[in-house]
């Protein structure tokens, strides 16, 4: 697959957002292309949500260049945003009407006609599984059912591009599953997606391509297999020790591990020893006279990604 | 193209298009009418809601027009001798008009802003602050203009309207719902939390007993007129009692005049407050 020969959708250069003396997005250079699903990857206050706000044209850019579907946001906003889906972080529906008014509602914000607007409605009710409650108030639907009301909302405009700010926070595992299998069927129907998440799981399902954020900057950008390649090892083990500080365990497990260690990070409950070979470092810690309360060799992630750029987690 | 500047009604001058650039009018899409859609849509459900407020005025016709109207006989107005229920009606429909506005254009719209955070899905939609501060205020007009319906009904029901001048006091009173929609949602933009509402009684109350509402301008104390002069409600009731009266002259272009320039000045500030509150 070439990236390059489609059309580029979002293009930003220089892209900045400061808030007073506060700057919140530090210059990024980001190019989404279309049918492409691109992620923003970052822990809470990295500038993601800022970026997503400027993208959705509801925020001015402080500087820079931002160019959405080949217009800028600063003068043509009404226009870009006629054909964008936003899904905001939290949830913002109209508590004051039903479900199914909520879609046709929102699709009379876009000028569809009252006639195209219920037959949409219908449509994305279906599409999020929530036509048995078309009736009823929004109020009462669970976290799970409003995301899908929310994202059914984001889509009664059959946008090009769509905005997912933190699309499954608060959700509990199996409502994130439906969730993702939702957007796995707009990304096949070569919907553009653009989310935020600090979620790495997220991010390595849904993302083809992604952009790691940390203080307003971009600090790596790939796709999920390349930027694990290219940042951490193949495999990681996780040793635990019976201390309240696995601190002191640094050093021997330096040693022991020798060449199977390519790098050793300190966790306050653990330490992360990435290694091509995860049972291979097993046997030497254990050679060396080490006993480790807990052993856990697993594949690495995102995570271990962004630890190893920011020395920090992504969720803490 | 939606972008276009915001161009005055249709008909405008060049001064009015001066004027338009001069003042900064935050985007809009045109499509304000979505949102007052949006509104009906909610009252079909909550119409008794919609219409309570109507019956304040009602009441003080009856217990203070009529009743004490009773005891106090006929009333000089602009020359003409009326009965005292004559005098205070127009002035209760006037009421109705700036009530019906002022309920949705303050205490609702405090509410989509900060707490259902209505606007902010609105303005991810091509709607802009222009549409939001558009729709709302004409909506709260309509809600206005519902009320002055419902109440000239009461009036001519209660033979209180003696003359045809009064049908253009329909109208009137449209337009003292723009001007009380358009500084009430204006104003709302600078309330903190729901305590900020006291102050809101705070004006809306003495301006209602002391807006030559109940007794004629000419028996305030000489220093007091001044100040009643500058009131909007007194502009809105001397204009719709002299048509309701049948007494038309000239002083009631002035009071159009005060009413419309608060009407649009309403309405530029509260989309210009919509946009830094809310696009930053």
């Amino acid at each position: 697959m070439d990236a390059d020969d489609r059309e580029v959708l979002i293009s930003a250069r220089g892209l900045t957002k400061r808030f007073d003396d506060f700057t919140a997005v530090d210059g990024i250079d980001v190019e989404v292309r279309r049918g492409e699903a691109f992620g923003f990857l970052g822990p809470n206050g990295a500038g993601k949500s800022s970026t997503m706000r400027m993208v959705g044209c509801v925020s001015p850019p402080s500087g820079g260049e931002l160019r959405i579907l080949g217009h800028d946001p600063r003068t043509s906003g009404p226009q870009i945003r006629a054909r964008l889906g936003v899904v905001p972080q939290r949830d913002t529906l109209d508590e004051e009407l039903t479900v199914a008014e909520n879609l046709v509602v929102y699709a009379r914000y876009f000028g569809i006609s009252r006639k195209a607007a219920h037959a949409k409605a219908a449509e994305l009710l279906e599409f999020a599984q929530l036509a048995e409650r078309a009736g009823s108030r929004v109020e009462p639907l669970s976290g799970g059912m409003k995301r899908r009301l929310t994202i059914a909302r984001s889509l009664v405009n059959d946008p090009e591009i769509l905005l997912l700010d933190e699309p499954t926070t608060g959700l509990d595992p199996q409502a994130r599953h439906v969730l993702w299998d939702r957007l796995f069927r707009l990304k096949r129907q070569g919907v553009t997606l653009v989310l935020t998440t600090h979620y790495m799981d997220e991010a390595e399902q849904l993302c083809d391509r992604l952009v790691v954020m940390d203080a307003g900057r971009i600090v790596a950008e790939g796709s999920p297999r390349s930027l694990i390649e290219e940042h951490s090892s193949r495999e990681v083990l996780e040793l635990r020790f019976p201390d309240d500080d696995n601190a002191p365990w640094a050093g021997p497990v330096t040693a022991g591990a020798g060449a199977l260690a390519e790098r050793v990070e300190v966790l306050p409950d653990r330490l992360l020893v990435y290694t091509p070979d995860g049972d291979a470092a097993v046997q030497a810690v254990h050679a060396a006279g080490l006993r480790p309360s807990s052993v856990l060799v697993r594949r690495s992630t995102l995570e271990d990604v962004f630890l190893h750029l920011t020395g920090r987690l992504l969720v803490d | 193209m939606t972008t276009a500047p915001p161009a005055p009604a249709a008909g405008g001058g060049a001064v009015l298009r001066a004027v338009a650039r001069a003042v900064p009018m935050p985007a809009g899409a045109g499509m304000a009418r979505m949102l007052v859609e949006r509104n009906a849509r909610v009252y079909r459900r909550g119409w008794l809601l919609l219409v309570s407020g109507f019956v304040e005025p009602v009441f003080y016709l009856f217990s203070l027009g009529v009743g004490l109207g009773a005891l106090v006989g006929d009333v000089d107005a602009g020359g003409v001798l009326v009965s005292y229920a004559m005098f205070v009606a127009p002035a209760m429909l006037a009421s109705s008009a700036m009530n019906g506005a002022v309920y949705d254009s303050t205490f609702n719209v405090f509410f989509k802003l900060k707490y259902a955070r209505l606007y902010d899905s609105v303005l991810a939609t091509p709607l802009g602050p222009r549409d939001v501060a558009v729709g709302e205020i004409a909506w709260a007009q309509l809600r206005g203009g519902l009320y002055a319906v419902m109440f000239m009904v009461v009036m001519a029901a209660s033979g209180l309207l003696r003359s045809w001048w009064a049908l253009l006091a329909l109208p009137a009173a449209t337009l003292v719902g723009l001007a009380f929609a358009a500084v009430g949602m204006a104003a709302t933009t600078w309330m903190r939390s729901w305590q900020d509402f006291d102050l809101l009684n705070l004006v809306v109350l003495p301006m209602f007993l002391f807006s030559a509402t109940f007794f004629p301008l000419s028996t305030y104390p000489e220093g007091l007129q001044p100040v009643v002069r500058v009131l909007p409600l007194y502009h809105a009731v001397e204009l719709v009692r002299g048509l309701c009266l049948g007494l038309p002259d000239v002083s009631m272009l002035g009071h159009v005049a005060y009413l419309l320039v608060l009407g649009t000045g309403g309405v530029v500030v509260a989309a210009r407050r919509l946009d830094r509150l809310l696009l930053s």
